[in-house]
């Protein structure tokens, strides 16, 4: 739902990263989003094609790496990956978990640019 | 050309969190508890708020609210209706609060002088689960009308929240309220979820829910 601030956002944040490197193109946006993070990719990747409009990710590709919940589990004393995110449930003992240790992430790992050489640049 | 990989791992609501962090700080050392009610629209938040905070005032606590409304300030009005500070937050179409209009309603308030301040979110239980607003605790409503796969079909907000109000108990046996299905889910999706059970309309439930606020208020008193 708020799927278009979170791709301006990112666009404002690679915009102002790849500006260190001169004349470089985006070519790829790589984000890691927690399966609780609450957005949904078909319509970030809808949001992202015309907000990167005019800007340096024009044409660059969004990448949405999905994480798994991890709980941890004070009978197992392990952190568990969940199945789905319709029950927090550990997998192993079946007993409940309260302690979330990722999930909610909602960030961008990397970056890909293609920089220009030198020479190109001299040309 | 030379293509490179640039490693950034940055938080894109970043700056919501850090603006966040900064009002919980004020908030816990003015004294206030803070807390963010969610739903879906039309589940009772206005109508638990009316009730809540002409009780709190009745018994002596010092309450304000701030509310967050798509484009009316209808609730506002109702509220202010118990003679409590009360600001509107009209977000203009914008479907979730965000720390940043928070803060800037808070503006010449005094939080020291306020034992208790709500906040009622825009009737949205997808986003405002992205957004800390700096609240001590987080309610999610959810009424009888509204089936009671709600926590399944929203766990994200289900499993951010500290506590539960089931509303519009009044009506839970005309609609065919499930009530041990209602409970299993939330508890599925958020194990240990202190959970009320109140009606607007005649008060059921109350004594619990203020209760509760009253032992969290103490409990973070120092
Ligand atoms: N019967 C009954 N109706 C209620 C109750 N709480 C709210 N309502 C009604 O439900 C509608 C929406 O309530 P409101 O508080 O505005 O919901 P909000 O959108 O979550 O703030 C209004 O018509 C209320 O009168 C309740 O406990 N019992
Ligand atoms: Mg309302
Ligand atoms: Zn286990
Ligand atoms: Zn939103």
């Amino acid at each position: 739902m708020h799927e278009l601030s979170i791709v301006a956002s990112i666009v404002d944040t690679v915009t102002e990263s790849a500006a260190a490197y001169k004349g470089a193109r985006v070519v790829e946006v790589r984000l890691r989003v927690g399966a609780l993070a609450s957005v949904v990719e078909d319509s970030l990747q809808f949001c992202y094609g015309i907000a990167t409009e005019g800007t340096a990710l024009e044409g660059s590709r969004l990448v949405v790496n999905v994480l798994p919940v991890v709980m941890h589990c004070v009978p197992c004393g392990a952190d568990v990956e969940l199945e789905g995110v319709q029950s927090f449930r550990c997998p192993k003992c079946g007993e409940p978990c309260f302690d979330l240790r990722q999930g909610r992430e909602l960030e961008i790992e990397a970056i890909e640019i293609d920089e220009m050489d030198e020479v190109e640049e001299k040309r | 050309m030379t293509t490179r990989i640039v490693e950034l791992r940055r938080g894109i609501l970043k700056k919501n969190d850090e603006l966040a962090a900064g009002l919980r700080a004020g908030f816990a050392n003015a004294g206030v508890l803070v807390l963010n009610l969610v739903s879906s629209p039309g589940t009772g938040k206005t109508a638990l708020l009316e009730l809540t905070l002409r009780e709190l005032k009745a018994r002596g606590a010092r309450v304000a609210a701030l509310v967050g409304d798509l484009e009316t300030d209808n609730d506002a009005r109702r509220l202010a209706a118990s003679g409590a500070p009360v600001r509107q937050i009209n977000t203009h179409g914008i479907c979730h609060l965000d720390a940043e209009m928070i803060g800037k309603h808070l503006d010449g308030w005094e939080l020291g002088g306020l034992d208790y301040l709500f906040i009622e979110n825009v009737g949205n239980l997808v986003c405002p689960s992205s957004y800390d607003l700096g609240e001590a605790i987080r309610v999610v409503l959810l009424s009888v009308t509204e089936g009671e796969d709600k926590p399944l079909k929203y766990p994200t907000m289900f499993n951010s929240a500290d506590a539960a109000v089931i509303t519009k108990m009044d009506l839970a046996a005309p609609c065919g309220f499930d009530r041990e299905t209602a409970l299993r889910n939330i508890n599925e999706i958020r194990p240990g979820m202190r959970i009320f059970e109140t009606s607007a309309k005649t008060g059921a439930g109350m004594e619990a829910w203020l209760g509760y606020l009253a032992e969290q208020r103490a409990g973070r008193d120092h």
